[in-house]
């Protein structure tokens, strides 16, 4: 393993993040904190909503932020610069084995995910003030939670980014993130599925529900949430599959 | 104390090497979600891109690859990259297989692909920069030969300008650059002088030379002839995935029977015509042509040119054929193509 390519690779792709920093921004919080806005303010302080909604829904978000984050992260540049400009073959021409440059991609993408969801926590706290009650129990359990969840999202921005062609990037929003979002329990808990017995089954197969129930167990208890057990297995049982997935797919589009 | 390393120049090496594309050839377009085959027993459509290619490059020499488009000069030098992967046969560089021992290689080549593959987020100096920091070049190393290069390709005044915004020519210059900026002992040009006007494409030869005199191996593809001849020590032509000639640019044109070419055009074919050809002083062969239009050519390989038209039109008269066009070229490569392959470099 050659660490100081490893770290280069990593630089570079610090790099030109600090240098499309306030796009990066704009589109990593700016849907989610609409959403916190609509839903746990407006809604909330006019009636429609109930105020233990607003710490609902922050895990939700948060959630949200991570996978959107990861995969727009790892996913969006493997896209162009594997199909298009081939900007990538420099890379694969570097020193190293050609899946430390997806480890790489992983790693960054993760890294940027749990900035995202970290900073998503002051951020929805300043936009619901007051009423919004985080109980963290465990820091522990959040940090794995958390670790866990920003490896799923960078491993899924892998796995899809070296399946996706880019004329199918509007096709993978809306059919594969909307709905997972939607289905994530990110705006519910999993228990409110309880009167939709077949759903509550299948929603299961989605990765977000473990990573939304996952994060509300750790900052928000006090609401349903999946057991921690289930969180764990669910999200390690994920990372690994979009994980090994992506790094098959990397491989195949690496070589010809 | 400075530690020299002494660095021994590199050869290449390729046996048997096969390549079948059963998909569009390299990082064309299409994804995952490829419309599958409808009928699973129906064999892909598949593409022989390389038929027992074996070449042997001696360590330091600029050794070209010349062949018309899609006779497989890009496969080789992707296999030889490790950017695409044999379906055969095997490659070396140095002594080490350049599929079983990827990194080792990467380390010793430098690679300059045919179609820009810049990193279009970086500016021309952080491109070097962050190429030779892949390479573990030391940081201080680094600025002082990314800037040499930048200089030397003429790139100084936008170095510090976004790579997306250059010009085809720009383009092509930093990409070289930066394929030297690791000092790699191979290096390997995919049509180097592809959209560079006739002044850069001096400069260029001039920097393969240098690099070339400083002990490295330089392996190069092109269709233009006069690269081939001005720059390589040895060229192969390719034709077909196949390697039809071997030796010195000098050899390989006197290998061609009698050296000129002449290409002439007959109102009707007469075979009669042809074997009285054959008797002419300096003739060393006679080729008919048949070609797809309906028209046909004839091929005369002689040791004199321009003296031999009036005994050839003296002679077609005397058959009562008239002859409606006549084409002379020296001795050259494009001749030697023609020869092996019937074909024009340029068709």
């Amino acid at each position: 393993m050659n660490w100081k390519t490893f770290f280069a690779l990593l630089a570079r792709d610090a790099h030109v993040a600090r240098r499309s920093l306030v796009p990066l921004l704009l589109q990593t919080f700016l849907q989610p904190m609409l959403f916190v806005f609509i839903f746990g303010r407006v809604m909330v302080s006019s009636g429609y909503m109930r105020p233990e909604y607003k710490s609902l829904l922050l895990p939700g978000i948060m959630a949200i932020s991570m996978i959107f984050t990861g995969v727009w992260a790892v996913a969006m540049p493997l896209i162009g610069e594997f199909q298009f400009t081939h900007e990538i073959e420099d890379r694969l021409l570097a020193p190293i084995e050609n899946h430390w440059l997806a480890i790489e991609k992983v790693c960054f993408g993760a890294a940027q995910a749990v900035v995202s969801g970290l900073a998503v926590i002051p951020a929805a706290w300043l936009l619901l003030r007051p009423g919004v009650e985080l109980n963290l129990q465990s820091p522990v359990r959040f940090a794995g939670v958390t670790l866990l969840v920003a490896l799923l999202s960078a491993s899924g921005g892998l796995a899809l980014g070296c399946s996706v062609a880019q004329t199918q990037i509007g096709l993978m929003f809306s059919m594969v993130l909307t709905p997972m979002i939607f289905f994530g329990c990110t705006y519910y808990p999993w228990s409110a599925l309880a009167s939709f017995p077949i759903l509550q089954k299948v929603v299961l197969v989605n990765p977000l529900v473990y990573a939304s129930e996952g994060l509300r167990g750790a900052l928000v208890p006090q609401f349903p949430h999946l057991p921690v057990i289930a969180v764990f297995l669910g999200l390690l049982i994920f990372d690994a599959l979009l994980l090994m997935f992506g790094l098959r797919q990397f491989r195949r589009k690496a070589v010809t | 104390m400075v530690v020299l390393t002494i660095k021994m120049p590199v050869s290449i090496r390729t046996r048997d090497l096969r390549k079948v594309f059963t998909s569009a050839p390299p990082l064309a377009a299409g994804g995952g979600f490829a419309p599958r085959r409808k009928n699973k027993n129906q064999p892909a459509r598949e593409i022989l891109a390389l038929d027992g290619l074996s070449l042997d490059v001696n360590a330091g020499e600029i050794f070209g690859l010349l062949g018309p488009n899609g006779a497989g000069k890009s496969t080789t030098v992707g296999i030889l990259t490790t950017r695409v992967r044999p379906t055969n046969g095997q490659a070396w560089i140095g002594d080490y297989d350049v599929w079983a021992q990827q990194v080792e290689v990467k380390r010793l080549i430098g690679v300059v692909a045919q179609r820009p593959n810049l990193d279009f987020s970086l500016t021309a100096r952080e491109i070097l920069l962050f190429h030779g920091a892949y390479f573990g070049v030391d940081s201080r190393m680094r600025s002082a030969r990314a800037a040499e290069l930048l200089d030397r390709f003429k790139l100084t005044d936008r170095a510090d300008q976004l790579a997306r915004g250059f010009s085809g020519g720009m383009m092509q210059r930093l990409s070289i650059a930066r394929a030297m900026m690791h000092d790699p002992q191979v290096l390997f040009l995919d049509e180097p002088s592809a959209g560079l006007d006739p002044q850069t494409r001096l400069l260029l030869w001039e920097i393969i030379r240098e690099y070339n005199q400083s002990g490295k191996t330089i392996l190069l593809t092109t269709h233009n002839m006069e690269e081939a001849d001005a720059l390589c020590h040895r060229l192969a032509i390719i034709d077909h995935g196949r390697n039809i000639a071997l030796g010195t640019p000098a050899d390989l044109k006197a290998s061609v029977p009698g050296g000129f070419l002449l290409r002439l055009r007959f109102s009707t074919h007469s075979p009669e015509l042809l074997e009285r050809l054959k008797t002419l002083a300096g003739v060393s062969e006679v080729r008919f042509n048949a070609e797809a239009n309906g028209e046909n050519s004839t091929d005369i390989y002689a040791d004199r040119g321009g003296s031999l038209v009036s005994e050839i039109a003296n002679l077609a008269a005397a058959t009562s054929v008239e002859l409606s066009d006549v084409h002379i070229s020296e001795p050259s490569l494009e001749n030697l193509f023609l020869h092996h392959t019937g074909r024009s470099l340029r068709e």
